[in-house]
């Protein structure tokens, strides 16, 4: 990689930490208007306060929890068959739940297990996997996985929907190692995903990867007025949660994110990270990334692994380069507190 | 009379109670009573938001909102321009029907420029207001009440005194040219009832469901029509001198001065809202078409012959409204007010058309001189209307 100068890397990084603060501000919701800045020369007394991208206040609804959905998987019990496979089993079902997707903006989603995304749902390579699913919605619904199966664990065709007050048993063996999609494959395809039906599928490589904080990233869309166009992006569903609530991670520490977009009515989606550059591997089924990048396209159900140091304390924005979707929402923010000793910065 | 009962007083006043007691017990029974159920309906409640007017300072937009709809509705986001922006709103984000608050966005919009806005309600409705060009809204300074003053003069006040200075030629014609006069102020008269009609549908149309655009439309119609018609025959009773030249040059100046009352209002009021850009074309459009106005007032005068101050005095009733139709329409535009006065105007001119027309019957008179002059009274409106444009 090529190395800047340090005095470049240092406007570089005030400017980050500048838009960093702008953002923060915006997550504070206007509630200080006022002057910001002091990070440049006749800036101090300019009032920034007609400039906040942001929504207005906070989800209190507790209908939905973008923290816990960025680190927590499935609950599964394991056993051992017979012939020595080990067998894992999830439990799901679809619910009718009105969530909060923005601070005070509900809209009447269908969720697995009562969160969207779903919950994500992780394997290692070979496992026996057992699915028992429950549609207590009103709809037929069924779960429809991304990976290996036989045809009659596809869950697409409307036969193969669980009716109302159904079950259904999936079974298939996890393959291949990568990062994967379920979703409802019910019709009409666009209105069962856009509801809320849909999460990752984690199959993980036998030989473990290298230890990471690892974090789960659904990008998606709402469309409350049903203009086939969405009025709300995220990340995990509530429009500026991460820039409201920013993500914690350390400095230098390898940060690892499943990354996947289910967006409708948007041909593509963006995932651009502020300051710091990342691998990616797409789907996550080579060892070697394809890309050593910080803005990456996802078309709907591209997925792909994230993998990213940040060199520098301090707060670092995320979001779609699609800034549409940007401004619509989808925009976050990392906090790198540094590292507990050592010097400040990768090159001291 | 011999029949009524003398005892008849009270009992009276009991039975016209009756009906609005059962009334009221059926309306209790409806809202409070066992009858809710039966009309109650799955259906989720609607919201309806409604952009009344909009206020733009330098950095901040404000909005004045009116839940429109039968439920109540909450104010959650505002997206400006595509963008999830800012905000407060006062007092409260939940609007009960028909209660009104402000949004005040901090954004920085540029002169010039349109800004699509949207209200983003709690069930994720979106109401969408477009400024269609954003420039700073005027305030009643000094400054600003002489330049929306000065627009009026143009636009009302001058032009109607120039077409009183007709006077004099006016007068040197013969009856046939009096009679050719009087129809073309018909003519006129006419295309502006067409004018404040069309109009007033327009901005009626605009309004939300619970102000009943159209009614108060009728409303100013009727009730200018008949208000003059009423004073005409209270005045006739007293032996005052109704029919008279004087009395007729009057009505037409104060119809026309409704008239021009309710489009000052929708002058200011497009300024403001950035809906007409009111260039010089404008201002001359409206200037050509009112000078017409004063060859209307004094058209009933020319036999007889009037006094200066009188002239003046006319030419003020016509024209002024103009000015003070600015003022309100810039400072404290207001939808429902414009719609009500262009109603007005329509009935008053109506009534005065009725004035001039029906003082003989018109197959006995009617000339091919007078239709010239109905029809050169409706074109001339016409084409210098053309000018005006949309506005």
């Amino acid at each position: 990689m090529s190395r800047r100068e340090p005095t470049a890397r240092g406007a570089q990084v005030r400017l980050c930490i500048g838009l960093g603060l702008l953002a923060l501000a915006a997550g504070i919701a206007g509630t200080a208007p006022g002057p910001h800045g002091g990070h440049g020369d006749g800036q101090a007394a300019f009032d920034m306060s007609p400039y906040q991208n942001t929504t207005v206040g906070e989800t209190t609804s507790g209908t939905v929890d973008p923290d816990a959905y960025l680190t927590a998987v499935a609950a599964s019990t394991v056993e051992q068959l017979a012939d020595g496979t080990t067998r894992r089993t999830f439990e799901i079902h679809v619910v009718n739940k009105e969530i909060e997707i923005a601070p005070g903006v509900f809209f009447p989603a269908w969720t697995y297990n009562g969160q969207v995304p779903g919950p994500t749902l992780r394997a290692t390579e070979g496992e026996r996997i057992r699915v028992r699913f429950t549609n207590l919605g009103d709809r037929p619904h069924g779960m429809h996985f991304h990976g290996f199966h036989t045809a009659a664990m596809d869950a697409s065709m409307p036969h193969q929907q669980v009716a109302p007050h159904g079950t259904f048993e999936y079974e298939f063996d996890a393959e291949p190692v990568g990062i994967h999609l379920y979703h409802c494959h019910a019709f009409p395809l666009t209105l069962h995903i856009h509801n809320g039906l849909y999460g990752l599928w984690i199959v993980d490589p036998k030989q473990a990867r290298p230890p990471a904080r690892e974090l789960y990233m659904v990008m998606n869309g709402f469309d409350p007025n049903y203009d086939e166009e969405n009025e709300i992006y995220a990340v995990n569903t509530v429009a500026f949660h991460y820039a409201r609530h920013p993500i914690q991670v350390r400095q230098n520490e390898l940060v690892r994110i499943y990354l996947a977009n289910i967006v409708e009515f948007d041909p593509i989606n963006s995932f651009h990270i502020h300051a710091t550059f990342f691998h990616y591997y797409p789907t996550g089924t080579q060892s070697e990334p394809r890309d050593y990048t910080d803005t990456i396209l996802q078309g709907q159900a591209e997925r792909g692994i994230v993998e990213v140091r940040f060199p520098y304390p301090g707060d670092y924005m995320f979001h779609a380069h699609k800034t549409e979707f940007a401004e619509r929402g989808w925009m976050g923010m990392f906090h790198v507190v540094p590292e507990a000793s050592g010097p400040e910065g990768r090159d001291g | 009379m011999a029949e009524r009962r003398p005892t008849g007083s009270w009992v009276g006043a009991i039975l016209a109670a009756v009906p609005i007691l059962l009334l009221g017990a059926v309306v209790y029974w409806l809202v409070d009573g066992g009858a809710r159920r039966w009309f109650a309906t799955d259906l989720p409640a609607v919201e309806n938001l409604y952009v009344l007017r909009h206020v733009l300072e330098p950095d901040t937009i404000h909005l004045d909102i009116v839940n429109a709809g039968t439920d109540a509705a909450t104010i959650a986001q505002v997206i400006v321009r595509g963008a999830f922006w800012d905000h407060r709103v006062t007092p409260t984000r939940r609007l009960e029907p028909l209660d009104t608050a402000r949004v005040t966005i901090p954004y920085p919009w540029n002169t010039g420029e349109p800004v699509e806005i949207a209200l983003l309600s709690a069930s994720g409705l979106t109401f969408p207001y477009t400024i269609q060009v954003a420039s700073t809204t005027p305030v009643a300074t000094l400054g600003a009440l002489a330049r929306f003053g000065a627009i009026g003069l143009f636009v009302g006040v001058i032009p109607v005194g120039l077409g009183l200075t007709w006077f004099p030629f006016l007068r040197r014609l013969g009856s046939g040219g009096l009679g050719f006069l009087l129809y073309m102020t018909v003519g006129l008269l006419a295309f502006l009832v067409v004018d404040s009609v069309s109009e007033g549908f327009e901005v009626a149309s605009q309004l939300p469901g619970p102000y009943h655009g159209k009614a108060l439309l009728a409303l100013g119609v009727f009730g200018a029509f008949l208000a003059l018609a009423g004073i005409e025959a209270h005045s006739r009773a007293r032996r005052l001198a109704v029919g008279s030249a004087a009395w007729l040059a009057t009505l037409i100046a104060l119809g026309i001065g409704l008239h021009n009352l309710g489009e000052g209002l929708a002058i200011g009021s497009a300024y403001v809202l950035g809906e007409a850009s009111l260039g010089a074309l404008l201002v001359v459009g409206f200037t050509l078409h009112n000078a017409t106005e004063g060859i209307a007032i004094v058209s009933p005068l020319l036999a007889g012959g009037a006094r200066v101050s009188r002239l003046v005095g006319l030419g003020l009733l016509a024209g002024a409204p103009t000015i003070l139709g600015c003022w309100v329409g810039a400072f404290t535009y207001s939808r429902t007010w414009s719609v009500l006065f262009l109603g007005i105007g329509a009935g008053a001119i109506l009534q005065v058309i009725l004035a001039i027309t029906g003082r003989r019957p018109l197959a006995e008179h009617v000339t091919p001189a007078h239709l010239a002059g109905l029809a050169l009274g409706y074109l001339a409106m016409y084409a210098t209307g053309y000018i005006v444009g949309a506005a």
